[in-house]
């Protein structure tokens, strides 16, 4: 008895943490789980007097509906398009412009990595004006140019910083030892550090994926005819109109938009929550 | 940026026959244009796309721009004027105080639940952890328009199960009860969604840094005597300032600059001015009334409280990085 507070917790201590724990889960899982629910509900359950919270005995006829419109295959084919898009391009210049700030000493080389830390601070919400007018300048409004073009903008700030730390993770002998048996200074990298950084080139590509399938701003403003709407802008111009009559509809839509989202999450989950926290702790 | 200019100015030297000066400089000069050459495309995206459309947005908020300027329309400057109507004008006042009070109430709630749900899961078995964590990350990862709509559906007028579960409790009699048409209510459900959407980044890292607390300091303090809260405030949170302050900064701007959130729910809701935020204010000015000459002095204003705000995270990250910038 006289450590007390090194043994186990008494029991009522951990079945109240249990009891906390519980509702942690509820609340954080319950959303996602009550929208892929309501997906499968038919609509007289939706409007029903007692809510229904298990799909069973439910319908794939929301899903059928969504699929029907065919504005949401032509979304989905823009979002895809887009994102794709974002995701490849972002990963090569970051990774170019990482191999130049972790391998080479430069003047100027202090300046960009500033802005680039800067730079990620201006909220993108503000420059909703001046970038739809400078696209609509280059005609590049409603196309998938001229969003790309701007998610590159707000994806690329993070990918460079995000990949110069697992450039420089790579010890640079291993680069050397590949020089001295032949290869150039940008062979040797491709050769031997840019497998070595797979990992790094998943989380952040994974990382300009979600940017840029969720992103919806711009999406709203730059894509402003109906035919070319990303998934966002359809989703919510649905909801918007089915004006809290088609639930089911409109949580089946977002069920197909979070899906992919919540796939690739799962995939990087580790490598998202570890590395702010051990970086930042070193102090 | 123009970075790449000094040495492409400085050290080009042609070689005979060569037709521009640095596409075919000599091999010392080659190798130390190589940098330039690579993050040249990574800079001109971001001169162009955001150096460029910045500069324009401070040119816009000081001409006369409104919808025959749309059409063509030469724009004539105006020097402060559209600031000064800004600046003038309740409206903004309004707007920018309820930003930056639901930001606050906001971050307060993030920070205070993210810290809270980081000790549970730092005190929970392996498998009990495992299920909170996995119940975070699902939280995390819903696309913020995605999970804003589940909320709205959650607080639906008609059939919503919040209305249902406030009922069936016999709280209040909430048939029929309408969450977004109050200012008061439309923020409260708007927080629970952004708060939903803060927690599990903030409760994971927290969570993460907590890992790495030293345990032979929490032993001797334990064995001086500490008490559960005297080893949180006096350990736990010294250990964990950095990454609190970090956190904090981070929450801040995110909820400083919301926007997908308010304006889903004020099309659900259908009130706009009494629950317009700063983000959503300048877009429906610009976008909505046509008026960009004052939208964009508003976003002006945005972009510098954002740069003040997160002032503190910037100069951390600096001295961090100090020795490897």
């Amino acid at each position: 008895m006289t450590r007390p507070a090194l043994r186990p917790a008494l029991r009522p201590g951990r079945l109240a943490l249990n009891a906390c724990a519980v509702l942690v889960v509820l609340v954080a899982g319950f959303p996602v789980y009550w929208m892929v629910d309501t997906s499968f509900l038919r609509r007289g359950d939706i409007t029903g007097p007692t809510p229904h919270l298990t799909p069973i005995g439910g319908t794939l006829d929301n899903y059928r509906t969504v699929f029907a419109r065919g504005s949401f295959v032509t979304a989905l084919g823009s979002s895809a398009l887009v994102t794709a898009a974002t995701v490849v391009v972002a990963l090569v210049l970051a990774v170019l412009a990482a191999f130049a700030v972790s391998r080479f000493r430069f003047r100027g080389r202090r300046a960009f990595l500033v802005t680039v830390l800067v730079v990620q601070m201006v909220p993108p919400e503000a420059l909703v004006i001046s970038l739809f007018k400078v696209l609509d300048t280059w005609q590049l409004v409603n196309t998938a140019l001229g969003l790309t073009l701007v998610y590159l903008v707000f994806v690329l700030p993070f990918t460079i910083w995000t990949l110069r730390g697992f450039v420089s993770g790579v010890p640079i002998e291993l680069e050397e030892a590949a020089m001295i048996d032949g290869c150039g200074r940008l062979g040797a990298f491709r050769r031997i550090t840019l497998p070595l950084m797979a990992p790094g080139l998943v989380a952040t590509g994974i990382f300009a994926l979600i940017q840029a399938w969720n992103e919806f701003i711009f999406a709203l403003v730059v894509m402003n005819r109906p035919e070319r709407q990303t998934l966002p802008v359809w989703l919510q111009a649905f909801n918007e109109g089915a004006k809290g009559t088609d639930w089911g509809g409109v949580m089946a839509g977002s069920t197909l938009m979070a899906l992919p989202v919540l796939a690739c999450f799962l995939l990087v989950q580790s490598r998202m929550t570890g590395g702010l926290a051990a970086g930042a702790v070193k102090g | 940026m123009t970075v790449h200019s000094p040495a492409a100015t400085g050290s080009g030297t042609p070689s005979p026959g060569a037709p521009s000066g640095p596409s075919r400089p000599r091999r010392w000069d080659r190798r130390r244009l190589t940098p330039y050459g690579l993050i040249a495309p990574a800079a001109a995206v971001l001169v162009v796309m955001l150096g460029y459309p910045l500069v324009r947005l401070v040119v816009l908020s000081t001409q006369h721009f409104g919808l025959p300027q749309q059409f063509g329309q030469p724009a004539p400057f105006v020097g402060l004027d559209n600031y000064r109507r800004v600046l003038g004008d309740d409206q903004f006042w309004t707007v920018l105080l309820r930003t930056v009070a639901f930001c606050a109430v906001d971050v307060a709630l993030t920070m205070t639940l993210g810290m809270l749900v980081a000790l549970l899961l730092n005190t929970l078995g392996a498998v009990m952890r495992g299920v909170v964590g996995s119940a975070l990350l699902l939280a995390w990862a819903m696309p913020p328009l995605a999970a804003t709509i589940v909320w709205q559906w959650l607080f639906d007028t008609q059939y919503g199960l919040v209305n249902w579960l406030v009922t069936r409790s016999g709280l209040a009699d909430y048939r029929n009860h309408s969450w977004l048409s109050q200012p008061l209510s439309f923020f409260a459900v708007a927080a629970v969604v952004v708060v939903w959407m803060g927690v599990p980044f903030v409760a994971l890292t927290l969570y993460a840094g907590l890992t790495q607390l030293p345990q032979d300091v929490v032993e001797a303090a334990q064995l001086d005597g500490a008490g559960a809260w005297q080893r949180f405030r006096h350990v736990t949170v010294p250990f964990l300032a950095p990454v609190v302050a970090i956190l904090t900064a981070l929450s801040t701007l995110w909820d400083f600059r919301v926007f997908t959130q308010v304006y889903v729910l004020q099309a659900a809701g259908g009130i706009t001015r009494d629950t317009n935020v700063l983000g959503v204010y300048a877009y429906r000015i610009s976008i909505g009334e046509n008026r960009f000459d004052v939208g964009a002095a508003v976003a002006v204003v945005m972009v510098v409280l954002a740069m003040l705000l997160t002032a503190v995270y910037l100069r951390q990250m600096l001295r961090r990085e100090e020795e490897e910038l």
